[in-house]
């Protein structure tokens, strides 16, 4: 009984992260490309803002700020012209789960 | 699953293999076996990213240099502000993932048995195999550049190391009032941008040592092939007068003992004669039967980087038939290494790859010691015309060239050396 509760509780905290390997891969894939400047995964990289572990929502912002000119950059104005609202999400998204 | 190693494998193998595959025999729950052939940019991001995405892969990357030499960031040694050992780092990083770095030279590959034939005895057996080797020099179409070479009395410098030490050693024996003739082949070739940012790194190194001097472009190509406008206000503002250049001008031979270079309609003489040779995928990708285009590059399925002409093998970096607009590139390569990366891993565990893979491109040229301008490109799988195109309105150039820049492309240099080989 007290296993069946164990395995449930474990069930329910995992369900909501549940994502197929397709899924996940997308936005690890789209992420790897930043990894050249950034730091692999987002971390550790010298004279770059580090992505890992930043809020979903700040990167989302940033990201989209950049692209519409709000935000002046160097270079990141023409990258994020490359990018669609999904692919920010999905770049952000993986980018906020990674450890900083 | 399938099979990576048996003993009568073994028995064949000698040497750095042998080790190796004692090495393999201890860990046949390994699910399957990469081999990736050559170190560089393309292969050595592969290598670390397979091994980072499917710990349960075995990867052996073969390399013939016992350390990496990166070519972003050389012409800063011809310059000197960077030394040979700011560019040269270590393949300990890779091994800290996991990766099984051989020392050899690969020599052959049968596609069919699935095995890369080492030069130092012994063979290796591959699940799937990621070529990346580069570029080699067709140094045929340039008449008596070989005999010229073995003196020294020509160099490319095109790949970083012993011809970079001699290329500095020239320059640096050079007489005040002596001319740089720097000689670059028609596009494509490795780096678009880079003998123009080789020319101003001469150039501020003679601005510096001996201003009487001269750095001479001659360029088969009708006009700078990557950021031309940049280059050009950067030549004229910061070394005016010192840096020529000739569009239209192929190098079709070179006269060690004149010293001069033959183009088409006329010779010109140099006192150091830097002539890039035109370039085709390194020996490997040829003998490796890779080679679908011109002779020269090596067709791939931009979703997977498999090769088009040989299943089960993919080919990364400069060595691919360019997609559209795409440059030659370390930082390319390093891109073509995750769209692999991760369709061989989706692959081995019988998953369908990223079926529209999308990558950026970076690339960064010195203009000066203190001032750096860059080209950026977003690059994104389309279905109907199945290669990787740009994406409409993204990408460009520096407005102007600076010194946040030059500091970018520093921290560039160092993030992309740790992405790819820490």
């Amino acid at each position: 009984m007290r296993i069946a509760l164990v395995c449930a509780a474990a069930i329910v905290a995992v369900a909501p992260l549940a994502v197929s390997a397709q899924e996940r891969n997308t936005g690890r894939d789209l992420a790897a490309s930043c990894a050249m400047c950034h730091g692999t995964d987002g971390r550790g990289a010298v004279g770059y803002e580090p992505l890992a572990g930043m809020a979903k929502a700040d990167l989302v912002r940033k990201f989209t700020e950049f692209r519409s000119g709000v935000k002046p950059a160097t270079v990141m104005h023409q990258i994020s012209k490359g990018y669609t609202d999904p692919q920010i999400e999905q770049i952000a998204a993986y980018f906020a789960a990674q450890k900083r | 699953m399938s099979r990576i190693f048996d003993r009568r494998d073994f028995l064949k193998l000698s040497g750095a293999a042998a080790a190796l595959a004692a090495a393999g025999c201890a860990t046949t729950s390994q699910k399957a076996r990469v081999v990736v052939i050559g170190g560089g940019f393309g292969g050595a991001t592969a290598a670390k990213y397979i091994r980072m995405w499917d710990p349960a892969i075995e990867v052996v990357m073969v390399e013939r240099a016992n350390i990496f030499t990166s070519c972003p960031i050389s012409n800063l040694v011809l310059g000197g502000s960077k030394t040979m050992e700011d560019i040269r780092h270590s393949y300990d990083g890779l091994r800290r993932h996991g990766v099984q770095v051989v020392n050899d030279e690969a020599t052959a590959v049968d596609a069919e048995k699935k095995l890369v034939k080492l030069e130092n005895g012994g063979e290796l057996k591959y699940d799937r195999l990621i070529v990346s080797p580069g570029i080699d020099f067709m140094f045929d179409q340039i008449t008596g550049y070989e005999a010229a070479m073995k003196t020294n009395r020509v160099l490319h410098a095109w790949k970083a190391g012993a011809q970079t030490i001699e290329l500095q050693k020239q320059l640096a024996a050079m007489k005040d009032g002596g001319v740089f003739v720097l000689s670059v082949p028609l596009a494509p070739y490795r780096c678009p941008p880079g003998p123009y940012e080789r020319a101003c790194q001469v150039a501020s190194y003679f601005k510096k040592t001996k201003p009487r001097s001269k750095v001479l472009i001659l360029d088969a190509n009708p006009d700078v092939t990557s950021k031309g406008p940049l280059f050009k206000k950067a030549w004229a503002e910061l070394y005016p007068g010192m840096i020529e250049f000739r569009g239209n001008s192929k190098a079709v031979g070179v006269d060690a003992q004149t010293g001069t270079v033959k183009l088409e309609v006329e010779d010109v003489r140099g006192d150091v004669l830097n002539v890039v040779p035109p370039q085709r995928a390194g020996d490997i990708a040829v003998k490796a039967g890779l080679i679908t285009a011109n002779n020269r590059w090596c067709g791939v399925d931009w979703r997977t980087m498999e090769s088009a002409a040989v299943k089960g093998v993919h080919v990364l970096g400069d060595a691919t038939l360019s997609a559209p607009l795409m440059p030659k590139s370390g930082a390319m390569a390093n891109q073509h290494a995750k769209i692999c990366a991760s369709a061989v891993v989706a692959m081995i565990n019988g998953q369908a790859p990223n079926p529209e893979p999308k990558i950026a491109n970076t690339c960064y040229s010195f203009v000066s010691d203190g001032e750096a301008i860059h080209v950026a490109s977003v690059h994104t799988w389309d279905d109907k015309d199945k290669t990787l195109k740009t994406v409409p309105g993204s990408g460009g150039v520096s407005s102007a060239r600076n010194a946040m820049e030059a500091g970018y492309a520093w921290a560039w240099a160092v993030n992309v050396w740790q992405d790819t080989l820490g």
